[in-house]
């Protein structure tokens, strides 16, 4: 699992790429949280176009980077969900708490 | 019915074997001439019920996990996750989404999802013993994809 960020205090976008599950996940939260006390942005969106493979632990990382931003302040978008990754959000009913596109 | 082909691989419980069970598994049903889909949905499934071997049968130790894979007459796969851990109360319960004793690290969907992307899920458990995890999953033949 890698994590790029790139952005500026308005917006800190996140690119995720690899698979993410349970052994990526706590590494994941970590780099997120991370990135998030650096930049200290008004929005957050998380890129995963690049998501070879996501499973349940994935959504509990994408449910945690959601609190943490909350709890700055900021907004938090996902995009470029591939089609895999996005079955397994809806099978979880999570595509209806977080803000896809 | 009639079982065509076997196999099992015995692994401790880190969690850098979870991307080696999904793996394995999705080789091994390869042989069914499954579709990218039918092969990402095994996949998440066999990484789903490893997972929690890994984080709940064995939080405080390293244990053994089995994964048996199984292909029966007509396209069948049969996929059983074992583990000799702590086991489960009650299953009934566990199965429910969003039901978690992992805190907030943990969704609590494993089970749904396993149950919405195979056929079949069975789950056997004895609290102290460990817990089984049987799925299945009828792979399409090409004609009828
Ligand atoms: N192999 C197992 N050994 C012991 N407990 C388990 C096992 N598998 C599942 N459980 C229990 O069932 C609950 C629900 O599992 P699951 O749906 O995968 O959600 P999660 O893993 O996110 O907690 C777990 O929190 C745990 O209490
Ligand atoms: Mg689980």
């Amino acid at each position: 699992m890698t994590l790029t960020a790139t952005g500026n205090k308005d917006l800190l976008r996140l690119r995720l790429d690899g698979e993410l599950d349970h052994h990526a996940a706590s590494g994941t939260v970590r780099s997120i949280e991370e990135a998030l006390r650096i930049y200290v942005p008004r929005a957050l969106t998380l890129d995963l176009s690049g998501l070879a493979f996501m499973d349940s632990s994935g959504i509990a990382v994408i449910l945690k980077a959601q609190r943490r931003a909350c709890e700055l302040g900021a907004s938090m978008t996902i995009e470029n969900v591939p089609e895999r990754p996005r079955r397994v959000l809806e099978a979880a009913g999570i595509d209806r708490i977080v803000n896809l596109i | 019915m009639k079982e065509i082909n076997s196999a099992r691989i015995e692994f401790l419980s880190r969690s850098a074997n979870e991307g080696f069970a999904r793996a394995a598994a999705a080789v091994f049903a390869s042989q069914l001439d499954p579709t990218l889909d039918e092969l990402s949905d095994i996949k998440t499934a066999v990484s789903e019920a490893v997972t929690n071997c890994v984080v709940h049968a064995y939080p405080d130790e390293l244990g053994k996990i089995l994964v048996r894979v199984r292909i029966f007459e007509e396209s069948v796969l049969e996929i059983t996750v074992r583990d000799w851990g702590r086991g489960i109360e009650d299953v009934q319960k566990a199965r429910e989404p969003m039901f978690t004793t992992g805190g907030e690290e943990r969704s609590g969907m494993g089970f749904t999802i396993m149950e919405s992307f195979m056929d079949k899920l069975r789950v056997r458990s004895l609290p102290g013993r460990g817990t089984t995890v049987v799925m299945r999953r009828t792979i399409l033949q090409r004609e009828k994809k």
